[in-house]
């Protein structure tokens, strides 16, 4: 098994962190808040996995043009567009829910939130 | 905000080139970074300074919710419609080949459509983020 | 406007519906446009039935780029059978919600819950009907984004939870799944479905094909939640309105599992799938955890709507069990359970949504001597709980026929004993349903049975269960080429 040099493919390694990272926060931590941030900075290890393979050695702009022979591939740069606006959506979605869930369980930490819930699901047994 | 003269006058300055810069990041999406979306956030944020200086009631005044949230529709239907207008006109949807006589003219017209389109809605959905979350606070008297 | 138009027409109707229901502001006009813009979607998807029927596939590229340099919408008996699926349930959901919403949803935002519905189906739709795999990407996102906003708008403050958990964990699958195109991407250097799958056969060894092939599954058994990334399905479908837990039940988990099919056997194809990588086995393993322990959590859950979500994680189950079984049995069972078990479950949530509606809860104390005073919608349920335990007679049955024909082809033995016991877990549940609606006195008295906007919808559907049961030309005919033209690709 052959382990790759760091400097040669230092996107994929720090693509990596990054992916890891954003999901450890998701998963460690307990403010809603922060599970967003979290997953905000999985989807950029996203965006970086896609974009730095696009760029060819020796590759300019993907502009037309008659003194240049390699041109980076654009489509990655479409394709990340598309998803960095999904991102923002998911993002301002997550936000709005988390401001609903603020004023109606008076708190942002999951835990807590999920007491709420239980107590709220075990409470409906007296209702009639 | 509003009793600092001299962001006042800084902000009343600074707002039109804001705009400017976004027609032009808009217009030079085909040569440069830029397009629609990137266009569109930049003139929420030109709207979202204004609220910042002189308070959300006088954003709300000058873009009011109704407008907005036709933008957010608006710009949905104008792509769409340059979609269906390919149809119309014979090709498939999305079809920029025959919007003109020139197909690669038909090509720069579809695609300034449908960006203009995407400005619109993404001007219109940063602005209504922001007037939703802001005005839920409940501000301190005074 | 031809009949050439139809794959695109399919979802450009539903999505510019939704901000003309914007720009109308009005609950009345969005309900209305929305069961219009549904009954165009179902009509195209009959015509586009009736074309690839036999075996004609149907390509239309997207802004005339040829593909694989442009998006293609490609549909045969697969995709057309499931948006017939997605599109009918929508029309029909789409009538009963206007009662469902009047009573769950703030008035002022009528109109809006109708938009994000129609921007829903039109995910759905897409997803279905695309070759591009980043295209899927994107109608899956515009789909799973309204689905949590339509969660989200449930009356108790669970709903806001729920959907937030939703939105988290349906995000990360999302993610996970555009890795795996990433992946794919770089090694075939396409987006495009057929030509990826005539590329990938040079690269079926390199390492980033797996991790894609991985990427994916784990990806899309987020959003189809299958057994164990299951756990926002419950919550999200006991929490948010009738309406939408019934449009939800009865497509957005399909829609998950017909394109991680499709890439299974149409990109992917047989050496990996079938000969490399033990997936099949991981996965018939976690099919039968499913179908066993989810039915068990179900038989113990006392509020009938989060029952009925278990009893979807366990249906799921069956559904991956027909894939991973791989015949020709194996797959009719699994796509004809697509459409089984689509519209059983949008049945049954829309019974129960109404009995909860009128009944003030779902706990199943609530819903005693339901058959006393509200005799058709709970005899509607019973029915439909019958097609889920496979009564023949009912649709369920084809599917748990084939299903055990396939396992009896592939030699598995215990994997019938394991059907047979889900199935008896399922009765189960649905007893437990029958003894607390006919076997317990009521607690309501002068409660009335649900009226007749929510009610006719639900006998259709539940009627349909019936109907699939024993005239099975539609449903078994379509699964069966379905099966075939997969079984063939991998070949």
């Amino acid at each position: 098994m052959v382990i790759m040099p760091l400097s040669d493919h230092y996107t994929y390694w720090i693509t990596i962190l990054l992916m890891v990272a954003g999901l450890y926060v998701v998963i460690a931590r307990s403010n809603l808040i922060k599970k967003l941030v979290g997953l905000a900075i999985f989807q950029t290890s996203v965006y970086l996995l896609y974009i730095a393979p696009g760029k060819l050695i020796g590759g300019t702009a993907p502009i037309a043009s008659a003194q240049f022979s390699v041109y980076s591939n654009p489509l990655p740069h479409v394709l990340i567009l598309t998803a960095i606006v999904v991102g923002i959506a998911t993002l301002a979605l997550g936000l709005a829910l988390v401001v609903r869930i603020k004023e109606s369980f008076n708190s942002i930490e999951e835990d807590e939130v999920l007491v709420a819930v239980h107590g709220d699901a075990m409470s409906e047994d007296g209702d009639a | 905000m509003r009793d600092f003269f001299v962001l006042r006058v800084v902000a009343k300055m600074l707002i039109p080139f804001m705009l400017i810069f976004a027609l032009y990041v808009q217009f030079h999406g085909d040569f440069g970074p830029g397009g629609g979306f990137q266009a569109g956030v930049i003139v929420a944020a030109a709207v979202i300074f204004y609220a910042l200086i002189f308070g959300l009631p006088a954003a709300r005044l000058l873009v009011p919710d109704a407008l907005v949230e036709s933008m957010m529709a608006l710009g949905v239907l104008i792509y769409g419609g340059t979609g269906i207008a390919g149809m119309l006109l014979g090709g498939n949807f999305l079809d920029y080949f025959v919007l003109s006589a020139n197909p690669v003219t038909g090509q720069h017209v579809g695609i300034f459509l449908v960006e203009a389109g995407v400005l619109v809605t993404v001007s219109g959905v940063m602005l209504k983020i922001f007037y939703v979350f802001a005005g839920r606070a409940k501000l301190p008297p005074g | 406007m031809s009949a050439e138009h139809l794959p695109v027409l399919l979802v450009v109707v539903p999505l510019l519906a939704a901000p003309l229901i914007v720009l109308f502001r009005s609950g009345r006009a969005g309900w209305l446009l929305a069961v219009l813009a549904s009954m165009v979607s179902l009509a195209c998807a009959i015509g586009l039935f009736v074309q690839v029927r036999g075996g004609t596939v149907i390509s239309y590229a997207i802004g005339n780029w040829a593909p694989p340099w442009g998006i293609e919408y490609r549909v045969d008996v697969l995709n057309a059978f499931v948006l017939i699926l997605v599109s009918g349930v929508a029309t029909i959901v789409s009538v009963y919600a206007r009662t469902s919403v009047i009573s769950e949803v703030p008035s002022d935002r009528h109109y809006l819950f109708y938009a994000m519905f129609l921007l829903c189906l039109s995910g759905l739709l897409g997803m279905t009907v695309t070759d591009d795999v980043f295209n899927i990407f994107v109608f899956l996102e515009i789909s799973s984004l309204s689905g949590y906003v339509l969660i989200a708008l449930g009356r108790e403050r669970r709903a806001l939870h729920a959907a937030f958990q939703y939105l988290i964990l349906g995000t990360i699958g999302a993610t996970f799944y555009i890795i795996g195109v990433g992946f794919l991407y770089l090694v075939t250097g396409t987006l495009n479905i057929v030509d990826m799958a005539g590329r990938i056969q040079a690269v079926a060894d390199h390492r980033p094909v797996l991790a894609a092939l991985a990427f994916m599954t784990v990806g899309l058994s987020l959003k189809a939640a299958l057994f164990p990334l299951h756990a926002w399905l419950p919550s999200a479908y006991s929490t948010a309105p009738g309406a939408v837990a019934a449009f939800m039940a009865g497509t957005a988990t399909k829609v998950s599992l017909y394109v991680f099919i499709r890439l299974l056997f149409g990109v992917f194809g047989a050496r990996l799938v079938l000969q490399d990588l033990p997936l099949l086995e991981a996965l018939s393993l976690l099919s039968i955890a499913a179908m066993l322990v989810a039915s068990l959590v179900a038989v113990m859950e006392k509020d009938l709507k989060r029952l009925l979500a278990y009893s979807s994680v366990a249906q799921i189950g069956y559904i991956t069990l027909g894939v991973s079984l791989a015949n020709q049995d194996g797959l009719t069972a699994a796509v004809v359970h697509l459409f089984n078990h689509g519209i059983a479950k949008a049945a049954l949530f829309m019974l129960v949504g109404g009995a909860a509606l009128r009944l003030g809860g779902c706990r199943l104390e609530v819903l005693a001597g339901m058959g006393q005073r509200m005799p058709l919608s709970a005899f509607c349920i019973v029915i439909a709980g019958l097609s889920l335990i496979g009564v023949p007679g009912t649709a369920g049955f084809i599917t748990k026929w084939h299903l055990v024909l396939a396992a009896a082809e592939a030699g598995q033995w215990l994997t019938i004993v394991a059907i047979g016991a889900s199935s008896l877990l399922a009765a189960a549940y649905v007893w437990r349903f029958v003894e607390a609606a006919y076997f317990t006195a009521p607690r309501h008295h002068g409660v009335q049975e649900v009226s007749v906007g929510m009610l006719a919808p639900a006998v259709i559907m539940t009627v349909a269960c019936v109907y699939f049961g024993l005239d099975t030309s539609f449903t078994l005919g379509a699964a069966r080429e379905a099966a075939e033209l997969l079984l063939g690709a991998v070949k």
